[in-house]
């Protein structure tokens, strides 16, 4: 059925009236769509301006007087600084090849939602100020004023993108919205217009070290917790260090593994292979946040968040860095800590204790994926695994955008997750890979707040799920993001109930067999292993 | 002939004149938009067209409306996430009947099938119902997931800090034993 | 409603021409002054525009990712669309400029009801390819009014491009292929309600310009015939700033040469820019190796930093009672 259109259904297109121009829609800010405004205490605390409660729902943002100007201003200057963000505000044709790839787009059917226009909301205000066209044919020219109900239009709409770059992939000239929504929502930080689920965990990563305001103490006893449930499940006592100099290598996690299901499975799945493989690592308390939420915020605030690995490491000397599954923050290890905080001449080129496999590909920024650190151990035969202990599961792979992206981190993930279970099924082309849909959470706009934007904005990979659980009966979504652990089984639960959400450290972890285990009756999540010992049955009931 | 042989030759004109109401409820850009109705590069647009064909041939079959629930699932989940009211998110429903009238209102006359008629829009309107249902269960799913997601959150801390203890169901294991943290005041 | 702004304002330009070659006798103006005023333009504009984009910084090392990294010996990486050193950053560039290759991304083959249907995407590539080639061809065969001896290459290229041979003159592929082009890219913009939507006045002039240059380059070729050895004369007048128009030579070449100066003039301050832009895209011409080598942002700020002491002050007694070792006892 799907194919261009009849000639007849041309003719009916023609025949529909004219829509209202974008920009004589104005936007009305819908409950469900958007995140609460960053609270006066964590604005503060990050030393950022116009430090006061707002309240997106009332009318009055309390804006300083001088607010356009400073709006200007910091698009000068950013006209400047990044040539993304001077050549994609003038050289989009407006060809439309990026409009149907958003998910955001795709599952609301909001025009606005189309990347194109996203980034006309933005461009509309540099052409009336910053062009010869603009300032002569306004309107005409696609130009139009700064004033309250555009700047409000920015920031609803802003904070609907998730900074995923599919928009990127598929642009002609590379035009990437991620890059234009990230300076966007730089330019309504000098505004104190940022939102609290991300204010709030930036704030608390500042001072805390990581998103969730743990403690040194408290950190360490999340970590003990997994630590006496691993003891139950394995038989076997992990005794891991914090803070300790001297150590080989640091080990960097975001910290939303300590925190919440799922990602606690994650974090015990690295627990176990550092201990089966004695490595000398050590966690850090300081470091103790491999995301970086300041990403969400401003470049200057990612890179003052980011500072604390190196500096960690430099610290505990350190001879090189691992960092666990997370989007958004390898997408900054890999593209931006280098630049940040580097260069990192104090540590030497990571190389696999074990393998001896050198990782030339970190040469620089001394930090290794602990997926290729995984991979390279199990192409190495290294490690001693059962993937039969995860065969009730039938599994297909969420490949995070930041990891898609920005890096280009497909096959590993792949390697590993077959490596330790025999039933994997892709979802469709289309939709992995590359191409991959976000979870519709990213880039900080997974509170609960907003529910309705996440579930609507995750309908295409929710989609793309439900057809391999239809058709294969897949019934666990890997991934190797700690956002998408939080987020997608909300999404799953709404869309399609049945699937499950695991990192691929769980699974390793699972399928792992340790030197003097005792007989494993159960999997990380304290659920019966079917087939084996104990077990009430072995149906794949996930 | 009756009303269901009818119905089923002329399916495919209604389909399409339900589906154009359908989108009619979108605005108009988004509306055409959904008019493509790829799989997983356009899953809305799939979901609605692939839903109301499925959902017809159970209102013309006579079969029990229950088992066509999980298509009309299919799609008032999406509409549920869609910036609608609830009356027309399940408007669609209703909308079949204008389109059987509108396609067939001349050969129903013609075949005087009127009664079929009053028949067939009864289980329309059991239908909806059945829609309404549904689109309350998808909004306190919504409600379900922000709420699970903030007391998840809480208790959490509170387990881990040991304020809050799970009475085991298995004899032999002390309440609160697994959990070795010592509670602390400073929780966060 | 841009679109209709933008016609009115090239039937303006025609009509302009027109009445001032036809009525009022500029042939100098037309024929001279405004050609080398809308070449200093386009030259000044485009190097000025093209300046002011590489005095901005790139700060970061942001390519986008359209495949798999380089890492381990035994991953085969796609080098091309994902390259990792300066070769395949030229390559990746040489794609998306003579290939579109992100265009061609779009295409997809679906299967459905068991048949194949292709996505409609693929018609924008086919027909963006054909338009920029055929404009390409079309400028090259044009040196043949610039040169007064005609060289081998654009005989070669004349000939292909007539490689039919029919009509007389014989028909260039490329003038059809360019109307139909043009006319493809005018026609999804006002068919598809998501393009139509998202359309200025800004997507339309031009389209309607290169349109009005087609067209009235076809018509003095195949019907309005003007006199070519004068036009030629002209036209090498101009190029060796012997400026001599003649009112001998007939107004659709002037209407022609007036849609084509203004082209040049409107180009640095256009989107048509997105051919100097598209070599100077950060997430196009950078290679994915920013974990290898270090990229330097030329104004990397002093940020102000939450310091290991700073925190060991606040949290050293809580620290101390879980045994985390401190710097300070």
């Amino acid at each position: 059925m799907a194919k261009l259109p009849k000639p007849s259904e041309l003719a009916k297109i023609s025949l529909t009236p004219p829509a209202k121009p974008w920009m004589d829609v104005v936007t009305d800010i819908r409950q469900g769509m958007y995140c609460h405004g960053a609270k006066a205490k964590n604005l503060a605390a990050l030393e950022l301006p116009n430090a006061r409660d707002f309240k997106v729902a009332e009318e009055d943002w309390q804006l300083p007087e001088d607010w356009k100007e400073t709006v200007l201003n910091g698009i000068k200057e950013r006209l400047e600084k990044f040539r993304t963000f001077h050549v994609f505000m003038d050289i989009c044709v407006r060809c439309g090849a990026c409009a149907d790839k958003c998910h955001f787009f795709l599952g609301s059917g909001d025009p606005k939602n189309m990347p194109v226009i996203r980034a006309e909301l933005l461009r509309s205000v540099y052409r009336k100020y910053f062009t010869t066209a603009g300032k002569v044919f306004g309107k005409t020219a696609g130009a139009r004023e700064l004033d309250i109900q555009t700047l409000k239009e920015i920031w609803y709409y802003y904070f609907q993108c998730t900074e995923c770059r599919r928009c990127s992939l598929f642009c002609p000239y590379g035009i990437d919205q991620a890059e234009i929504t990230i300076i966007g929502r730089e330019l309504l930080n000098l505004l104190g217009l940022n939102i609290d689920w991300i204010c709030g965990p930036a704030a608390n990563c500042y001072r805390k070290g990581n998103h969730l305001g743990l403690e040194p103490h408290t950190i360490k006893s999340s970590v003990e917790f997994f630590l006496s449930d691993l003891e139950d499940i394995t038989g076997i006592t992990i005794e891991p260090t914090f803070n300790r100099k001297g150590a080989e290598i640091l080990f960097v996690t975001p910290s939303g593994d300590l925190f919440a299901d799922p990602g606690t499975y994650t974090a015990m799945g690295y627990l176990m292979l550092f201990h089966e493989l004695g490595l000398d690592y050590t966690w850090s308390t300081y470091a103790s946040e491999g995301g970086n939420f300041g990403f969400f915020t401003s470049m200057d605030m990612a890179k003052r968040l980011n500072y604390k690995i190196y500096a960690e490491a430099k610290r505990l000397g350190v001879k090189w860095i691992l960092g666990g599954e997370c989007g958004h923050m390898w997408r900054v290890l890999h593209q931006y800590m280098d630049t940040f905080n580097g260069p990192a001449d104090f540590l030497e080129v990571p190389k696999s204790p074990i393998t001896g496999t050198v990782f030339d590909s970190a040469k620089g920024t001394k930090m290794v994926h602990i997926v290729e650190f995984t991979a390279d151990l199990m192409k190495n035969n290294k490690l001693n695994l059962d993937p039969t202990r995860n065969d009730h599961l039938k599994v297909t792979y969420h490949d995070s955008c930041n990891t898609s992206r920005g890096m280009g981190f497909l096959e590993e993930p792949r390697y590993v997750i077959k490596s330790v279970c025999n039933h994997f099924y892709d979802m469709p082309e289309d939709t992995i890979r590359e191409k991959t849909f976000c979870c519709g959470s990213g880039s900080g706009l997974n509170a609960s707040e907003n529910m309705e934007l996440r579930m609507r904005g995750g309908f295409p990979r929710a989609n793309a799920v439900r057809h391999v659980h239809e058709k294969h009966g897949v019934n666990l979504l890997t991934n190797i993001c700690a956002i998408d652990r939080a987020s997608l089984p909300p999404l799953m639960d709404y869309w399609v109930p049945g699937v499950k959400v695991a990192g691929t450290h769980e699974l390793v972890g699972n399928a792992l067999v340790m030197k003097g285990e005792k007989e494993r009756t159960v999997d990380l999540r304290n659920e019966p292993l079917p087939g084996k010992a104990g077990a009430e049955g072995g149906e794949a009931d996930v | 002939m009756s009303l269901s042989r009818l119905l089923t030759a002329q399916k495919s004109p209604i389909l399409d004149k339900w589906f154009a109401l359908i989108l009619s409820t979108y605005p108009s850009d988004a509306a055409q938009f959904f008019r493509k109705k790829s799989t997983f590069t356009n899953p809305v647009g799939h979901t609605i067209s692939q839903g109301i064909e499925d959902i017809f041939d159970g209102v013309i079959s006579g079969a029990a409306l229950e088992q066509y629930r999980p298509f009309l699932d299919n799609i008032i989940r999406v509409r549920a996430v869609q910036d609608f009211t609830a009356s027309k998110a399940v408007a669609f429903v209703f909308h079949l009947k204008t389109a059987v009238r509108a396609v067939c209102l001349k050969k129903i006359a013609a075949e005087r099938l009127h009664d079929d008629l009053l028949d067939l829009e009864l289980r329309i309107d059991e239908l909806s119902l059945m829609a309404f249902d549904i689109f309350m269960q998808c909004r306190e799913k919504l409600y379900d997931l922000r709420a699970n997601e903030l007391r998840d959150r809480t208790l959490w801390i509170l387990k881990r800090s040991g304020y809050v203890t799970e009475i085991e169901d298995e004899p032999g294991e002390i309440p609160g034993e697994r959990i070795n943290v010592k509670p602390t005041k400073e929780v966060n | 409603m841009g679109m209709y702004v933008a016609f009115l304002a090239v039937a303006g330009l025609i009509v302009l021409a027109f009445l001032g070659v036809q009525a009022a006798g500029l042939h100098f103006l037309f024929g001279a002054l405004i050609p080398y005023i809308a070449f200093f333009l386009f030259v000044i504009g485009f190097a000025y525009r093209v300046f002011l984009w590489g005095t901005s910084a790139v700060p970061f090392r942001i390519p986008t990712t359209a495949g798999q990294m380089q890492s381990f010996p035994w991953v085969k990486s796609n080098k091309f669309d994902n390259p990792s050193n300066g070769f395949g950053v030229v390559i990746r560039m040489a794609l998306e400029v003579l290939l579109f290759r992100s265009l061609f991304r779009n295409t997809k083959s679906e299967i459905h009801d068991g048949r194949l249907i292709h996505g409609s995407d693929k018609w924008l590539w086919l027909f963006g390819l054909m338009f920029h080639y055929s404009f390409l061809i079309i400028f090259i065969r044009h040196f043949r009014l610039f040169l007064e001896n005609v060289p081998g290459f654009i005989l070669i290229i004349e000939s292909l491009d007539g490689f039919f041979q029919a009509g007389v003159p014989f028909v260039y592929l490329t003038d059809l292929m360019l109307v139909a082009a043009a006319t493809f890219l005018f026609a999804r913009r006002v068919l598809l309600p998501q393009i139509r939507y998202i359309s200025m006045a800004a997507d339309y002039f031009p389209l309607f310009l290169i349109l009005g240059i087609a067209i009235s380059g076809i018509l003095m070729r195949y019907f309005i015939r003007v006199d070519i050895t004068g036009a030629k004369q002209v036209i090498i007048g101009l190029v060796s700033f012997q400026p001599a128009p003649s009112a001998e030579v007939g107004v659709i070449f002037y209407i022609h040469l007036f849609l084509v100066s203004t082209l040049l003039a409107y180009f640095p301050f256009s989107k048509l820019m997105h051919f100097g832009g598209v070599f100077l895209s950060p997430t196009r011409n950078l290679a994915n190796n920013s974990r290898m080598v270090r990229h330097v942002n030329p104004w990397n700020p002093d940020v102000h930093v939450h310091t290991y002491a700073e925190y060991e002050d606040e949290f050293r007694d809580k620290m101390k009672k879980v045994g985390i070792p401190v710097e300070k006892e």
